[in-house]
């Protein structure tokens, strides 16, 4: 079985394939990636075993990490803590994944456009010159202030900061690929653009794009635990990283754990993420690594 | 030069223009009406009203725009909903602990980074290095608000060598006092900031240290460190330049959040208490004043890359 799979005609996810079997030689990426595995594992399986986040229990307030009270303890209404940490992970990877795929969509759209149309081009990178410099925890503040705070509203607020970033990468790639003699080739040929765009442009933003994602990914999670913590974000109802150390702030110099716990949480996330994107970076990028390494 | 720099400046003007302009917009198509939801649940009518009138959202909106941009270019940033100051007066108030905070973290920041990085790009592959590279990785991933409740906990709670939190000025509580209350707020900021400049400085000595004229100055038998100071530190700034220019939108944000934890009354303790009272013309001219900030700050930095690497030129 294993054999003709193997002398089954060569079909496009056979480079793919090799190109992550490369990137799993590279020890940040296996590292990194199993973290992150073991993370995402714990937020898809944890809560169904873990107690109810959200049932308060006024008898139990404020206990300390370890005890009778659970592994990391209660807050302030006898919600468990680790229960809340758990359930939390979840919003914090759906953020972050939410947000690096919808910003490297739109962001290749717009730089793709702005890389091949010459009138659109100024247009595009203006705004996302004005777009750049407005400060982008001070955007998604006043965003949500003003629509209201649930997951899509984060989610969009911290989207929007986050496009310029791709949409000048893309545009970069593109403007550099269009001077290749293959495309060059391509255009004399009488090549139709949207096949040059596809079989040229796009595969070579591929590499950048997957490491760029990465890193989204990580400061998007940052971020929300940001505007979590500022009590700008998603509603305490739904557990999530931000929002259990924001309510642990009030008692922070009785019970320090409420703060410590989530961070710890998003902070080794957030490492997982950034080291597997360093090593992707190592691996599917040559051109970056030469110079970042 | 002169054109350079002349055309250099006029760039900023669109830039500046959609920034106002998407600021602009983004009250006016929140869904909903933002007079109502600036009002908040309780509100009447008659504050429902009022805050529309105030705000100018009965006009047509072409009519809103130009009279807001004419008042924007003759300095005005609006007028608070709550306190019915200007906004541009409340920023005077509380600009000089943000303004100290960002000066000390970008001060430290270089101090720390730039040798740092250096030493990481001098010795490449070695354990300096590595160590250099992790603190780095480790930098970015830290939650700045993390990292401040850690260092409270340990310096104020447990070792009690500095304060908890609070803010004094050195021009009325003298030197001392502000030097103790701004450290950790400092330190905490200055993490993700070394992270980021150490990083870059590594990769530029890198790069440059493989150039043909790091080659001829070691031949010619320049010491290390003659070749490091001045050849290799001097081309290498650059980009180090450039990244502090970008941290700037870094730093913006980490105030906000450093302010928060050590309960310093600046620009970003504005903004919070802002978006509770749901003061939206604050905290749009905190937007404005923040991005303009940073539109300039760049300028500057690109009109420096003329002095520091002749070569650059549009």
């Amino acid at each position: 079985m294993a054999d003709q799979t193997a002398s089954a005609p060569v079909h496009a996810p056979t480079k793919d394939l090799s190109v992550w079997r490369i990137a799993l030689r590279n020890k940040s990426v296996l590292w990194g990636g199993i973290l992150l595995t073991l993370i995402v594992l714990l937020a898809i399986f944890g809560p169904f075993v873990t107690v109810d986040p959200v049932a308060l229990n006024p008898m139990n307030r404020l206990k300390p990490p370890w005890g009778e009270a659970g592994l990391f303890g209660t807050d302030q209404l006898g919600r468990d803590v680790f229960s809340r940490v758990v359930n939390g992970a979840r919003v914090s990877l759906i953020v972050g994944l939410a947000v690096a795929a919808i910003s490297i969509a739109i962001g290749l759209l717009l730089g793709l456009i702005a890389g091949y149309i010459r009138v659109m081009d100024a247009v595009i990178m203006r705004v996302m010159d004005g777009l750049m410099s407005i400060p982008a925890i001070l955007l998604a503040i006043a965003m949500i202030s003003l629509s209201g705070a649930t997951m899509f509203t984060v989610i969009a607020a911290i989207v929007i900061p986050e496009i310029p970033r791709v949409t000048r990468l893309v545009r970069s790639v593109v403007l550099t690929v269009r001077e290749e003699p293959y495309v060059e080739a391509a255009i004399a040929a009488g090549t139709a653009v949207p096949l040059i765009m596809s079989r040229h442009v796009l595969p070579n933003t591929i590499a950048p794009l997957i490491v760029q994602s990465t890193y989204i990914c990580g400061s998007a999670m940052l971020t929300e635990a940001i505007l979590g913590f500022l009590g700008a974000g998603i509603p305490p109802e739904i557990p999530s990283w931000g929002n259990i150390m924001s309510e642990g702030r009030t008692f922070f110099q009785l019970t320090p754990w409420i703060i410590f716990f989530p961070g710890i949480c998003l902070a080794v996330t957030v490492l997982a993420v950034n080291i597997v994107g360093d090593g992707l970076r190592d691996t599917l990028d040559p051109r970056i690594a030469r110079t970042m390494r | 030069m002169l054109v350079y720099i002349l055309k250099r400046i006029l760039m900023t003007i669109p830039v500046m223009l959609v920034v106002a302009l998407f600021v602009f917009l983004m009250l006016r198509l929140s869904p909903g009406d933002p007079a109502a939801v600036i009002a908040g649940d309780y509100a009447t009518a008659e504050d429902v009203a009022r805050i529309r009138e105030q705000l100018g959202l009965s006009e047509p909106i072409v009519v809103q725009f130009t009279k807001w941009i004419g008042a924007l270019l003759q300095g005005d940033l609006g007028t608070s909903i709550f306190s019915n100051k200007p906004v541009v007066e409340l920023i005077g108030q509380r600009i000089e602990p943000t303004l100290l905070l960002a000066l000390t973290t970008i001060i430290f920041s270089v101090l720390v980074a730039v040798p740092l990085g250096t030493i990481a790009a001098f010795r490449a592959g070695s354990w300096t290095d590595r160590a250099v590279m992790m603190f780095s990785v480790g930098g970015f991933s830290i939650p700045v608000f993390v990292l401040g409740y850690i260092l409270i906990y340990v310096f104020s709670l447990n070792l009690r060598i500095l304060p908890v939190q609070g803010y004094r000025s050195p021009f009325e509580d003298g030197l001392g006092p502000f030097l103790a209350h701004i450290t950790l707020p400092t330190v905490t900021l200055s993490v993700i900031f070394i992270a980021l400049i150490a990083r870059m400085t590594r990769a530029s000595v890198i790069e440059v240290l493989e150039e043909d004229y790091i080659r001829t100055a070691r031949a010619k038998g320049q010491s290390e460190i003659k070749v490091l100071m001045r050849h290799a530190l001097r081309n290498a700034a650059v980009p180090v330049v450039t990244v502090i220019g970008i941290g700037i939108a870094l730093l913006i944000g980490g105030v906000v959040v450093t302010e928060s934890v050590y309960n310093i009354p600046g620009l970003g303790r504005l903004v919070l208490d802002a978006v509770l009272a749901r003061d939206y013309p604050i905290i749009q001219g905190l937007i404005l004043f923040f991005s303009f900030i940073y539109i300039l700050l760049n300028l500057l930095i690109d009109l420096t890359y003329t002095f520091l690497d002749p070569r650059i030129r549009y």
